[in-house]
Protein backbone atom coordinates (compact mmCIF):
# COMPACT_ATOMS: atom_id res chain seq x y z
CA UNK A 1 0.00 0.00 0.00
CA UNK A 2 2.94 2.34 0.46
CA UNK A 3 3.14 3.19 -3.21
CA UNK A 4 -0.54 4.01 -3.61
CA UNK A 5 -0.94 7.77 -3.62
CA UNK A 6 -4.23 9.34 -2.73
CA UNK A 7 -6.03 10.67 -5.81
CA UNK A 8 -6.61 14.38 -6.08
CA UNK A 9 -10.36 13.92 -5.96
CA UNK A 10 -12.11 15.98 -3.34
CA UNK A 11 -13.60 13.44 -1.00
CA UNK A 12 -17.28 13.23 -0.26
CA UNK A 13 -18.53 16.71 -1.05
CA UNK A 14 -22.11 16.90 0.18
CA UNK A 15 -25.10 16.63 -2.18
CA UNK A 16 -23.11 14.40 -4.50
CA UNK A 17 -26.18 12.72 -5.94
CA UNK A 18 -27.84 16.03 -6.75
CA UNK A 19 -24.76 17.51 -8.39
CA UNK A 20 -23.95 14.36 -10.37
CA UNK A 21 -27.55 14.02 -11.54
CA UNK A 22 -27.64 17.64 -12.66
CA UNK A 23 -24.34 17.28 -14.51
CA UNK A 24 -25.78 14.24 -16.29
CA UNK A 25 -29.08 16.02 -16.94
CA UNK A 26 -27.07 18.74 -18.64
CA UNK A 27 -25.44 16.09 -20.81
CA UNK A 28 -28.84 14.77 -21.78
CA UNK A 29 -29.99 18.32 -22.57
CA UNK A 30 -26.98 19.01 -24.77
CA UNK A 31 -27.68 15.78 -26.64
CA UNK A 32 -31.30 16.75 -27.22
CA UNK A 33 -30.39 20.22 -28.45
CA UNK A 34 -27.74 18.84 -30.77
CA UNK A 35 -30.19 16.45 -32.40
CA UNK A 36 -33.37 18.54 -32.64
CA UNK A 37 -35.04 15.88 -34.79
CA UNK A 38 -35.51 14.03 -31.49
CA UNK A 39 -38.03 16.71 -30.65
CA UNK A 40 -40.34 15.92 -33.57
CA UNK A 41 -42.63 13.85 -31.38
CA UNK A 42 -43.16 16.80 -29.07
CA UNK A 43 -43.40 19.51 -31.71
CA UNK A 44 -44.91 18.45 -34.99
CA UNK A 45 -46.82 15.45 -33.72
CA UNK A 46 -49.03 17.30 -31.20
CA UNK A 47 -49.88 19.87 -33.85
CA UNK A 48 -50.98 17.12 -36.19
CA UNK A 49 -53.05 15.51 -33.42
CA UNK A 50 -54.79 18.78 -32.59
CA UNK A 51 -55.52 19.36 -36.25
CA UNK A 52 -56.88 15.86 -36.81
CA UNK A 53 -59.12 15.79 -33.76
CA UNK A 54 -60.36 19.37 -34.02
CA UNK A 55 -60.95 19.64 -37.75
CA UNK A 56 -61.87 16.05 -38.46
CA UNK A 57 -63.98 15.20 -35.40
CA UNK A 58 -64.69 18.50 -33.71
CA UNK A 59 -67.60 19.51 -35.88
CA UNK A 60 -69.29 16.13 -35.56
CA UNK A 61 -68.80 15.83 -31.82
CA UNK A 62 -69.79 19.25 -30.52
CA UNK A 63 -70.99 21.08 -33.59
CA UNK A 64 -68.40 23.79 -32.97
CA UNK A 65 -64.69 23.44 -33.56
CA UNK A 66 -63.85 26.16 -31.03
CA UNK A 67 -65.90 24.51 -28.30
CA UNK A 68 -64.29 21.19 -29.07
CA UNK A 69 -60.77 22.67 -29.04
CA UNK A 70 -61.48 24.13 -25.62
CA UNK A 71 -62.67 20.69 -24.42
CA UNK A 72 -59.90 18.70 -26.09
CA UNK A 73 -56.69 20.67 -25.60
CA UNK A 74 -56.10 20.27 -21.84
CA UNK A 75 -56.67 16.52 -22.11
CA UNK A 76 -54.61 16.15 -25.27
CA UNK A 77 -51.83 17.98 -23.46
CA UNK A 78 -51.82 15.20 -20.87
CA UNK A 79 -51.69 12.53 -23.57
CA UNK A 80 -48.88 14.24 -25.47
CA UNK A 81 -46.69 14.71 -22.43
CA UNK A 82 -47.33 11.12 -21.36
CA UNK A 83 -46.25 9.84 -24.77
CA UNK A 84 -43.23 12.11 -24.62
CA UNK A 85 -42.18 10.38 -21.40
CA UNK A 86 -41.76 7.05 -23.21
CA UNK A 87 -38.76 8.33 -25.16
CA UNK A 88 -36.76 8.56 -21.94
CA UNK A 89 -36.92 4.83 -21.48
CA UNK A 90 -36.15 4.06 -25.11
CA UNK A 91 -33.17 6.41 -25.33
CA UNK A 92 -31.87 5.18 -21.99
CA UNK A 93 -31.98 1.66 -23.35
CA UNK A 94 -29.77 2.75 -26.27
CA UNK A 95 -27.49 4.66 -23.95
CA UNK A 96 -26.98 1.87 -21.45
CA UNK A 97 -25.67 -0.39 -24.19
CA UNK A 98 -23.13 2.15 -25.30
CA UNK A 99 -19.72 2.51 -23.77
CA UNK A 100 -20.60 5.82 -22.13
CA UNK A 101 -22.64 4.12 -19.46
CA UNK A 102 -19.77 1.74 -18.77
CA UNK A 103 -17.71 4.79 -18.07
CA UNK A 104 -20.38 6.16 -15.72
CA UNK A 105 -20.47 2.83 -13.97
CA UNK A 106 -16.72 2.88 -13.44
CA UNK A 107 -16.92 6.30 -11.78
CA UNK A 108 -17.41 6.79 -8.03
CA UNK A 109 -20.95 8.15 -8.39
CA UNK A 110 -24.30 6.84 -7.24
CA UNK A 111 -25.92 4.30 -9.53
CA UNK A 112 -29.06 6.41 -9.45
CA UNK A 113 -27.33 9.48 -10.90
CA UNK A 114 -27.28 8.48 -14.60
CA UNK A 115 -30.95 7.49 -14.43
CA UNK A 116 -32.05 10.65 -12.64
CA UNK A 117 -29.95 12.67 -15.07
CA UNK A 118 -31.76 11.15 -18.06
CA UNK A 119 -35.23 11.69 -16.62
CA UNK A 120 -34.54 15.25 -15.46
CA UNK A 121 -32.82 16.14 -18.73
CA UNK A 122 -35.88 15.00 -20.64
CA UNK A 123 -38.12 17.42 -18.75
CA UNK A 124 -37.21 19.85 -21.49
CA UNK A 125 -39.19 17.68 -23.89
CA UNK A 126 -42.30 18.14 -21.76
CA UNK A 127 -41.77 21.89 -21.68
CA UNK A 128 -41.36 22.03 -25.45
CA UNK A 129 -44.51 20.01 -26.09
CA UNK A 130 -46.58 22.14 -23.69
CA UNK A 131 -45.33 25.38 -25.24
CA UNK A 132 -46.02 24.10 -28.75
CA UNK A 133 -49.53 22.91 -27.89
CA UNK A 134 -50.59 26.01 -26.02
CA UNK A 135 -49.07 28.19 -28.75
CA UNK A 136 -50.75 26.36 -31.60
CA UNK A 137 -53.97 26.05 -29.62
CA UNK A 138 -54.03 29.80 -28.97
CA UNK A 139 -53.39 30.47 -32.64
CA UNK A 140 -56.48 28.53 -33.68
CA UNK A 141 -58.76 29.82 -30.97
CA UNK A 142 -58.01 28.21 -27.58
CA UNK A 143 -58.62 30.69 -24.78
CA UNK A 144 -57.68 30.47 -21.12
CA UNK A 145 -60.83 30.60 -19.02
CA UNK A 146 -59.07 30.75 -15.68
CA UNK A 147 -55.81 32.60 -14.86
CA UNK A 148 -52.23 32.25 -16.12
CA UNK A 149 -51.26 31.00 -12.67
CA UNK A 150 -53.78 28.17 -12.86
CA UNK A 151 -52.61 27.28 -16.34
CA UNK A 152 -49.05 27.16 -15.03
CA UNK A 153 -50.25 24.91 -12.22
CA UNK A 154 -51.91 22.65 -14.80
CA UNK A 155 -48.67 22.43 -16.78
CA UNK A 156 -46.60 21.66 -13.70
CA UNK A 157 -49.10 19.02 -12.59
CA UNK A 158 -49.01 17.32 -15.98
CA UNK A 159 -45.22 17.42 -15.96
CA UNK A 160 -45.10 15.95 -12.47
CA UNK A 161 -47.31 13.07 -13.55
CA UNK A 162 -45.24 12.40 -16.69
CA UNK A 163 -41.97 12.70 -14.76
CA UNK A 164 -43.12 10.02 -12.33
CA UNK A 165 -44.48 7.91 -15.16
CA UNK A 166 -41.04 8.10 -16.85
CA UNK A 167 -39.65 5.83 -14.17
CA UNK A 168 -41.78 2.96 -15.43
CA UNK A 169 -40.23 3.36 -18.87
CA UNK A 170 -36.78 3.75 -17.30
CA UNK A 171 -37.29 0.40 -15.60
CA UNK A 172 -38.27 -1.13 -18.96
CA UNK A 173 -35.34 0.65 -20.59
CA UNK A 174 -32.92 -0.96 -18.16
CA UNK A 175 -34.50 -4.41 -18.34
CA UNK A 176 -35.34 -4.80 -22.02
CA UNK A 177 -32.98 -5.57 -24.84
CA UNK A 178 -34.16 -3.22 -27.57
CA UNK A 179 -35.30 0.38 -27.57
CA UNK A 180 -38.05 -0.66 -29.98
CA UNK A 181 -39.34 -3.19 -27.47
CA UNK A 182 -39.46 -0.54 -24.75
CA UNK A 183 -41.48 1.68 -27.02
CA UNK A 184 -43.77 -1.16 -28.08
CA UNK A 185 -44.63 -2.21 -24.56
CA UNK A 186 -45.01 1.36 -23.40
CA UNK A 187 -47.35 2.30 -26.24
CA UNK A 188 -49.44 -0.79 -25.62
CA UNK A 189 -49.99 0.44 -22.07
CA UNK A 190 -50.49 4.03 -23.16
CA UNK A 191 -53.38 3.53 -25.56
CA UNK A 192 -55.93 2.22 -23.04
CA UNK A 193 -54.63 4.68 -20.47
CA UNK A 194 -54.92 7.79 -22.61
CA UNK A 195 -57.76 6.97 -25.01
CA UNK A 196 -59.71 5.12 -22.32
CA UNK A 197 -60.76 8.46 -20.87
CA UNK A 198 -63.08 11.32 -21.66
CA UNK A 199 -60.30 12.97 -23.65
CA UNK A 200 -62.19 12.91 -26.94
CA UNK A 201 -65.84 12.53 -25.93
CA UNK A 202 -67.86 12.96 -22.73
CA UNK A 203 -67.93 9.87 -20.50
CA UNK A 204 -71.71 9.46 -20.65
CA UNK A 205 -71.53 8.67 -24.38
CA UNK A 206 -69.38 5.61 -23.66
CA UNK A 207 -70.68 2.04 -23.15
CA UNK A 208 -71.01 0.94 -19.53
CA UNK A 209 -67.88 -1.17 -19.30
CA UNK A 210 -65.80 1.64 -20.72
CA UNK A 211 -67.36 4.10 -18.30
CA UNK A 212 -66.28 1.79 -15.49
CA UNK A 213 -62.72 1.83 -16.81
CA UNK A 214 -62.71 5.62 -17.12
CA UNK A 215 -63.79 5.86 -13.49
CA UNK A 216 -60.76 3.91 -12.24
CA UNK A 217 -58.27 5.16 -14.84
CA UNK A 218 -55.95 7.66 -13.11
CA UNK A 219 -55.22 9.40 -16.40
CA UNK A 220 -58.86 10.52 -16.47
CA UNK A 221 -58.19 12.32 -13.21
CA UNK A 222 -55.09 14.00 -14.61
CA UNK A 223 -57.14 15.17 -17.57
CA UNK A 224 -59.94 16.36 -15.32
CA UNK A 225 -57.43 18.30 -13.26
CA UNK A 226 -55.90 19.91 -16.37
CA UNK A 227 -59.35 20.81 -17.70
CA UNK A 228 -60.41 22.24 -14.39
CA UNK A 229 -57.29 24.38 -14.08
CA UNK A 230 -57.54 25.68 -17.65
CA UNK A 231 -61.28 25.83 -18.33
CA UNK A 232 -62.62 26.23 -14.82
CA UNK A 233 -64.61 23.82 -12.67
CA UNK A 234 -63.83 21.75 -9.59
CA UNK A 235 -60.14 20.84 -9.29
CA UNK A 236 -59.37 19.84 -5.70
CA UNK A 237 -60.22 16.17 -6.00
CA UNK A 238 -58.61 15.41 -9.40
CA UNK A 239 -55.47 17.41 -8.48
CA UNK A 240 -55.02 15.49 -5.25
CA UNK A 241 -55.68 12.19 -6.98
CA UNK A 242 -53.10 13.07 -9.64
CA UNK A 243 -50.48 13.99 -7.06
CA UNK A 244 -51.18 10.79 -5.10
CA UNK A 245 -50.85 8.62 -8.22
CA UNK A 246 -47.69 10.43 -9.30
CA UNK A 247 -45.93 9.98 -5.99
CA UNK A 248 -47.17 6.40 -5.76
CA UNK A 249 -45.74 5.52 -9.18
CA UNK A 250 -42.47 7.27 -8.33
CA UNK A 251 -42.17 5.51 -4.99
CA UNK A 252 -42.60 2.10 -6.59
CA UNK A 253 -40.79 2.41 -9.91
CA UNK A 254 -37.84 4.70 -9.21
CA UNK A 255 -36.33 2.30 -6.64
CA UNK A 256 -37.09 -0.67 -8.90
CA UNK A 257 -35.37 1.02 -11.86
CA UNK A 258 -32.29 1.89 -9.81
CA UNK A 259 -32.16 -1.63 -8.39
CA UNK A 260 -32.43 -3.15 -11.86
CA UNK A 261 -29.68 -0.88 -13.13
CA UNK A 262 -27.48 -1.68 -10.15
CA UNK A 263 -27.96 -5.39 -10.69
CA UNK A 264 -26.62 -5.07 -14.19
CA UNK A 265 -23.23 -4.03 -12.85
CA UNK B 1 4.72 -8.11 -2.23
CA UNK B 2 2.32 -5.21 -2.74
CA UNK B 3 0.37 -5.25 -5.95
CA UNK B 4 -1.40 -2.30 -7.53
CA UNK B 5 -4.13 -4.74 -8.41
CA UNK B 6 -4.59 -8.41 -7.95
CA UNK B 7 -7.14 -10.95 -9.07
CA UNK B 8 -7.21 -14.37 -7.47
CA UNK B 9 -9.12 -17.35 -8.76
CA UNK B 10 -11.72 -15.32 -10.64
CA UNK B 11 -14.62 -17.42 -11.87
CA UNK B 12 -17.43 -15.99 -13.97
CA UNK B 13 -20.22 -17.87 -15.67
CA UNK B 14 -22.77 -16.52 -18.10
CA UNK B 15 -25.54 -19.07 -18.21
CA UNK B 16 -23.91 -22.35 -19.12
CA UNK B 17 -20.78 -20.67 -20.49
CA UNK B 18 -17.80 -20.40 -18.20
CA UNK B 19 -16.06 -17.18 -19.21
CA UNK B 20 -13.48 -17.29 -16.46
CA UNK B 21 -12.33 -20.49 -14.86
CA UNK B 22 -9.98 -19.36 -12.10
CA UNK B 23 -7.99 -16.42 -13.41
CA UNK B 24 -5.10 -14.94 -11.43
CA UNK B 25 -3.64 -11.61 -12.46
CA UNK B 26 -1.41 -9.17 -10.61
CA UNK B 27 0.78 -6.19 -11.35
CA UNK B 28 3.30 -4.26 -9.31
CA UNK B 29 2.75 -0.52 -8.97
CA UNK B 30 4.01 1.39 -11.98
CA UNK B 31 4.26 -1.64 -14.23
CA UNK B 32 2.37 -2.73 -17.31
CA UNK B 33 0.69 -6.12 -17.22
CA UNK B 34 -0.12 -7.38 -20.67
CA UNK B 35 -3.08 -9.75 -20.86
CA UNK B 36 -2.84 -11.63 -24.07
CA UNK B 37 -5.38 -13.94 -25.56
CA UNK B 38 -7.64 -14.64 -28.52
CA UNK B 39 -11.20 -13.33 -28.78
CA UNK B 40 -13.44 -14.82 -26.15
CA UNK B 41 -10.56 -15.93 -23.96
CA UNK B 42 -11.84 -13.92 -20.98
CA UNK B 43 -9.74 -10.76 -21.20
CA UNK B 44 -12.61 -8.30 -21.17
CA UNK B 45 -14.49 -10.19 -18.47
CA UNK B 46 -11.41 -10.06 -16.24
CA UNK B 47 -11.04 -6.34 -16.80
CA UNK B 48 -14.71 -5.69 -16.11
CA UNK B 49 -14.48 -7.53 -12.81
CA UNK B 50 -11.39 -5.59 -11.74
CA UNK B 51 -13.09 -2.36 -12.82
CA UNK B 52 -16.18 -3.21 -10.67
CA UNK B 53 -18.50 -3.54 -13.66
CA UNK B 54 -19.09 -7.23 -13.07
CA UNK B 55 -19.18 -9.35 -9.95
CA UNK B 56 -17.21 -12.56 -10.01
CA UNK B 57 -18.99 -15.81 -9.12
CA UNK B 58 -15.91 -16.83 -7.16
CA UNK B 59 -12.50 -15.43 -6.44
CA UNK B 60 -11.34 -12.02 -5.34
CA UNK B 61 -10.33 -8.83 -7.11
CA UNK B 62 -8.37 -6.20 -5.17
CA UNK B 63 -7.42 -2.82 -6.59
CA UNK B 64 -5.34 -0.32 -4.64
CA UNK B 65 -5.88 -2.44 -1.54
CA UNK B 66 -9.69 -2.39 -1.85
CA UNK B 67 -11.93 -5.30 -2.68
CA UNK B 68 -13.77 -4.70 -5.95
CA UNK B 69 -16.95 -6.39 -4.69
CA UNK B 70 -17.13 -5.00 -1.17
CA UNK B 71 -15.59 -1.56 -1.68
CA UNK B 72 -16.42 -0.76 -5.31
CA UNK B 73 -16.67 2.96 -4.58
CA UNK B 74 -13.10 3.06 -3.28
CA UNK B 75 -11.90 1.09 -6.29
CA UNK B 76 -13.71 3.44 -8.66
CA UNK B 77 -11.96 6.42 -7.11
CA UNK B 78 -8.62 4.96 -8.14
CA UNK B 79 -9.14 3.53 -11.58
CA UNK B 80 -9.51 4.64 -15.17
CA UNK B 81 -11.15 2.42 -17.77
CA UNK B 82 -10.94 2.47 -21.52
CA UNK B 83 -13.09 -0.11 -23.24
CA UNK B 84 -12.79 -1.77 -26.61
CA UNK B 85 -15.17 0.75 -28.09
CA UNK B 86 -14.59 4.39 -27.33
CA UNK B 87 -16.80 5.22 -24.36
CA UNK B 88 -17.25 8.89 -24.99
CA UNK B 89 -20.43 10.72 -25.90
CA UNK B 90 -20.85 11.32 -29.62
CA UNK B 91 -23.09 14.34 -29.26
CA UNK B 92 -20.86 16.18 -26.82
CA UNK B 93 -17.70 18.03 -27.74
CA UNK B 94 -14.30 16.84 -26.57
CA UNK B 95 -14.27 19.49 -23.88
CA UNK B 96 -17.82 18.74 -22.74
CA UNK B 97 -16.99 15.06 -22.42
CA UNK B 98 -13.98 15.67 -20.23
CA UNK B 99 -15.59 18.42 -18.14
CA UNK B 100 -18.57 16.14 -17.47
CA UNK B 101 -16.30 13.43 -16.16
CA UNK B 102 -14.40 15.96 -14.07
CA UNK B 103 -17.68 17.08 -12.52
CA UNK B 104 -18.75 13.52 -11.84
CA UNK B 105 -15.39 13.06 -10.12
CA UNK B 106 -16.25 16.03 -7.89
CA UNK B 107 -13.64 18.35 -9.29
CA UNK B 108 -14.71 21.97 -8.84
CA UNK B 109 -15.96 23.38 -12.14
CA UNK B 110 -12.83 25.47 -12.77
CA UNK B 111 -10.58 22.57 -11.98
CA UNK B 112 -12.63 20.31 -14.27
CA UNK B 113 -12.26 22.80 -17.13
CA UNK B 114 -8.57 23.18 -16.45
CA UNK B 115 -8.01 19.44 -16.41
CA UNK B 116 -10.00 19.00 -19.64
CA UNK B 117 -7.94 21.69 -21.33
CA UNK B 118 -4.70 20.15 -20.11
CA UNK B 119 -5.62 16.65 -21.30
CA UNK B 120 -6.88 17.82 -24.69
CA UNK B 121 -3.53 19.47 -25.25
CA UNK B 122 -1.61 16.48 -24.00
CA UNK B 123 -3.52 14.20 -26.36
CA UNK B 124 -3.21 16.50 -29.31
CA UNK B 125 -6.91 17.25 -29.47
CA UNK B 126 -6.82 20.96 -28.65
CA UNK B 127 -7.95 21.96 -32.12
CA UNK B 128 -10.92 19.59 -32.09
CA UNK B 129 -11.87 20.43 -28.50
CA UNK B 130 -14.98 22.38 -29.46
CA UNK B 131 -16.30 19.91 -32.04
CA UNK B 132 -18.82 17.17 -31.34
CA UNK B 133 -17.11 13.82 -31.04
CA UNK B 134 -19.18 12.42 -33.91
CA UNK B 135 -16.91 14.42 -36.23
CA UNK B 136 -13.74 12.81 -34.82
CA UNK B 137 -11.73 10.13 -36.59
CA UNK B 138 -11.29 6.72 -34.97
CA UNK B 139 -7.85 7.63 -33.69
CA UNK B 140 -9.07 10.87 -32.19
CA UNK B 141 -11.88 9.08 -30.39
CA UNK B 142 -9.47 6.62 -28.87
CA UNK B 143 -7.25 9.43 -27.70
CA UNK B 144 -10.21 11.24 -26.18
CA UNK B 145 -11.32 8.02 -24.58
CA UNK B 146 -7.90 7.55 -23.06
CA UNK B 147 -7.92 11.17 -21.90
CA UNK B 148 -11.35 10.61 -20.35
CA UNK B 149 -10.04 7.76 -18.24
CA UNK B 150 -7.24 9.98 -16.94
CA UNK B 151 -9.31 12.94 -15.76
CA UNK B 152 -9.23 11.78 -12.14
CA UNK B 153 -5.51 10.96 -12.22
CA UNK B 154 -6.08 7.27 -11.51
CA UNK B 155 -3.41 5.04 -9.99
CA UNK B 156 -4.51 2.09 -12.05
CA UNK B 157 -5.75 2.18 -15.59
CA UNK B 158 -7.41 -0.62 -17.50
CA UNK B 159 -6.98 -0.51 -21.24
CA UNK B 160 -9.09 -3.09 -22.99
CA UNK B 161 -7.66 -3.56 -26.47
CA UNK B 162 -6.87 0.13 -26.83
CA UNK B 163 -5.39 -0.19 -30.30
CA UNK B 164 -7.82 -2.60 -31.94
CA UNK B 165 -8.82 -1.16 -35.30
CA UNK B 166 -6.22 1.61 -35.34
CA UNK B 167 -3.75 2.07 -38.16
CA UNK B 168 -0.04 1.64 -37.30
CA UNK B 169 0.64 5.36 -36.88
CA UNK B 170 -2.28 5.85 -34.50
CA UNK B 171 -1.27 2.71 -32.69
CA UNK B 172 2.20 4.11 -32.14
CA UNK B 173 0.58 7.25 -30.68
CA UNK B 174 -1.32 5.14 -28.18
CA UNK B 175 1.81 3.17 -27.31
CA UNK B 176 3.64 6.40 -26.71
CA UNK B 177 0.89 7.57 -24.35
CA UNK B 178 0.91 4.31 -22.45
CA UNK B 179 4.65 4.61 -21.91
CA UNK B 180 4.08 8.17 -20.73
CA UNK B 181 1.59 6.91 -18.13
CA UNK B 182 3.93 4.38 -16.63
CA UNK B 183 6.62 7.04 -16.46
CA UNK B 184 4.25 8.86 -14.11
CA UNK B 185 3.89 5.79 -11.93
CA UNK B 186 0.48 4.65 -13.17
CA UNK B 187 -0.08 0.91 -13.21
CA UNK B 188 -1.54 -0.33 -16.46
CA UNK B 189 -3.46 -3.46 -17.35
CA UNK B 190 -3.41 -3.79 -21.08
CA UNK B 191 -5.37 -6.44 -22.91
CA UNK B 192 -4.42 -7.13 -26.45
CA UNK B 193 -4.58 -9.67 -29.22
CA UNK B 194 -1.34 -8.34 -30.61
CA UNK B 195 1.77 -10.08 -29.41
CA UNK B 196 3.83 -7.27 -30.76
CA UNK B 197 1.97 -4.87 -28.52
CA UNK B 198 2.48 -6.96 -25.42
CA UNK B 199 6.12 -7.38 -26.36
CA UNK B 200 6.59 -3.64 -26.80
CA UNK B 201 4.75 -2.40 -23.70
CA UNK B 202 4.30 -5.04 -21.04
CA UNK B 203 6.69 -5.67 -18.18
CA UNK B 204 4.96 -8.96 -17.59
CA UNK B 205 2.51 -10.91 -19.69
CA UNK B 206 -0.30 -13.25 -18.71
CA UNK B 207 -1.58 -15.39 -21.51
CA UNK B 208 -5.27 -16.25 -21.19
CA UNK B 209 -7.12 -18.88 -23.11
CA UNK B 210 -10.51 -20.48 -22.42
CA UNK B 211 -10.87 -18.52 -19.18
CA UNK B 212 -7.58 -19.62 -17.68
CA UNK B 213 -4.13 -18.12 -17.43
CA UNK B 214 -2.01 -20.60 -19.34
CA UNK B 215 1.30 -18.81 -18.90
CA UNK B 216 2.76 -15.86 -17.09
CA UNK B 217 6.15 -14.20 -17.22
CA UNK B 218 8.17 -11.54 -18.94
CA UNK B 219 8.22 -11.56 -22.69
CA UNK B 220 11.66 -13.20 -22.71
CA UNK B 221 10.58 -15.76 -20.08
CA UNK B 222 7.81 -16.83 -22.40
CA UNK B 223 10.06 -16.95 -25.40
CA UNK B 224 12.68 -18.94 -23.57
CA UNK B 225 10.22 -21.58 -22.52
CA UNK B 226 8.81 -22.30 -25.92
CA UNK B 227 11.37 -23.75 -28.32
CA UNK B 228 14.92 -22.68 -27.60
CA UNK B 229 17.03 -20.08 -29.30
CA UNK B 230 18.22 -20.03 -32.88
CA UNK B 231 21.59 -19.00 -34.28
CA UNK B 232 21.33 -17.16 -37.58
CA UNK B 233 24.32 -16.58 -39.85
CA UNK B 234 24.63 -14.73 -43.15
CA UNK B 235 28.15 -15.13 -44.54
CA UNK B 236 29.62 -12.22 -46.55
CA UNK B 237 30.84 -14.62 -49.20
CA UNK B 238 27.94 -16.76 -50.42
CA UNK B 239 30.51 -19.21 -51.77
CA UNK B 240 31.34 -20.35 -48.24
CA UNK B 241 27.81 -21.46 -47.34
CA UNK B 242 28.84 -25.10 -47.12
CA UNK B 243 31.60 -24.38 -44.64
CA UNK B 244 29.16 -22.37 -42.49
CA UNK B 245 26.62 -25.18 -42.70
CA UNK B 246 29.24 -27.63 -41.49
CA UNK B 247 30.21 -25.44 -38.54
CA UNK B 248 26.59 -24.90 -37.45
CA UNK B 249 25.76 -28.59 -37.70
CA UNK B 250 28.85 -29.53 -35.75
CA UNK B 251 28.14 -27.09 -32.90
CA UNK B 252 24.41 -27.68 -32.63
CA UNK B 253 24.53 -31.39 -33.25
CA UNK B 254 21.69 -31.13 -35.81
CA UNK B 255 21.27 -30.11 -39.42
CA UNK B 256 21.23 -26.39 -40.24
CA UNK B 257 18.28 -24.94 -42.14
CA UNK B 258 18.15 -22.37 -44.87
CA UNK B 259 15.31 -19.97 -43.92
CA UNK B 260 16.09 -17.65 -46.83
CA UNK B 261 18.62 -17.05 -49.60
CA UNK B 262 22.15 -16.59 -48.24
CA UNK B 263 21.09 -17.30 -44.64
CA UNK B 264 21.54 -20.37 -42.47
CA UNK B 265 20.03 -21.06 -39.08
CA UNK B 266 20.07 -23.79 -36.49
CA UNK B 267 18.25 -24.26 -33.17
CA UNK B 268 20.64 -24.39 -30.21
CA UNK B 269 20.26 -25.36 -26.58
CA UNK B 270 22.13 -22.55 -24.85
CA UNK B 271 24.20 -19.38 -25.22
CA UNK B 272 27.42 -21.39 -25.13
CA UNK B 273 26.65 -22.69 -28.60
CA UNK B 274 26.58 -19.16 -29.92
CA UNK B 275 30.07 -18.42 -28.57
CA UNK B 276 31.30 -21.63 -30.13
CA UNK B 277 29.86 -20.66 -33.52
CA UNK B 278 31.52 -17.24 -33.33
CA UNK B 279 34.89 -18.78 -32.43
CA UNK B 280 34.80 -21.35 -35.22
CA UNK B 281 33.73 -18.84 -37.86
CA UNK B 282 36.59 -16.60 -36.75
CA UNK B 283 39.09 -19.51 -36.83
CA UNK B 284 37.97 -20.35 -40.37
CA UNK B 285 38.26 -16.70 -41.41
CA UNK B 286 34.65 -16.52 -42.59
CA UNK B 287 33.25 -12.96 -42.61
CA UNK B 288 29.56 -12.41 -41.80
CA UNK B 289 27.09 -9.63 -42.54
CA UNK B 290 24.58 -10.98 -40.04
CA UNK B 291 25.10 -13.06 -36.95
CA UNK B 292 22.39 -13.37 -34.32
CA UNK B 293 21.02 -15.41 -31.46
CA UNK B 294 17.24 -15.18 -31.77
CA UNK B 295 14.40 -15.98 -29.42
CA UNK B 296 11.23 -17.27 -30.99
CA UNK B 297 8.69 -14.53 -31.72
CA UNK B 298 5.78 -14.11 -29.33
CA UNK B 299 3.57 -15.28 -32.16
CA UNK B 300 5.27 -18.63 -32.06
CA UNK B 301 5.03 -18.68 -28.27
CA UNK B 302 1.38 -17.84 -28.38
CA UNK B 303 0.62 -20.44 -30.98
CA UNK B 304 2.42 -23.06 -28.95
CA UNK B 305 0.63 -22.07 -25.75
CA UNK B 306 -2.88 -21.90 -27.15
CA UNK B 307 -2.62 -25.24 -28.90
CA UNK B 308 -2.53 -27.49 -25.89
CA UNK B 309 -1.53 -30.57 -27.84
CA UNK B 310 1.87 -29.10 -28.49
CA UNK B 311 4.79 -30.23 -26.38
CA UNK B 312 5.84 -26.66 -25.81
CA UNK B 313 2.57 -25.81 -24.10
CA UNK B 314 3.00 -28.62 -21.64
CA UNK B 315 6.55 -27.51 -20.91
CA UNK B 316 5.38 -23.93 -20.52
CA UNK B 317 2.65 -24.84 -18.07
CA UNK B 318 5.11 -26.71 -15.92
CA UNK B 319 7.58 -23.86 -15.79
CA UNK B 320 5.35 -20.82 -15.72
CA UNK B 321 1.85 -21.47 -14.54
Amino acid sequence: MTTITVPVLAKGRPMGLVRHSLALARRSLIKTLRTPEQLLDVTLQPIIFIAIFVYLLGGAITGSRTTYLQFLLPALLVQTVMFASVATGASLNTDVKKGVFDRFRSLPISRAAPLIGSVVGDLVRFVVSIVVMLGFGAAIGFRIKTSPLEVLAACLLVMLFAFCLSWIWVLFGVLMREPGAVQGVAFMAMFPLTFGTNMLVPTDTLPGWLQAWVKINPVADVMAAARGLMNGGPVASPVLTTIAWSLGILAVFAPLAVAAYRRKA
Amino acid sequence: MDYAFQAEGLVKRFGSTTALDGVDLAARPGSVLGVLGPNGAGKTTSVRILATLLRPDAGRAVVGGFDAVHKPHEVRRRIGLTGQYASVDEDLTGTQNLVLIGQLLDLPKREARHRAHELLHQFDLAEAAGRPVRTYSGGMRRRLDLAASLVGRPNVIFLDEPTTGLDPVKRDDVWHMIRGLTAEGVTVLLTTQYLEEADALADEISVIDHGRVIAHGTSSDLKRVVGGQTVVVRPTDAGRMDEVRAILSAVAGRAAERPGPGVLSVPVDGDAAFTAVVRRLDDAGIGVTELALRLPSLDEVFFALTHPSSQAAKAAEKVLA
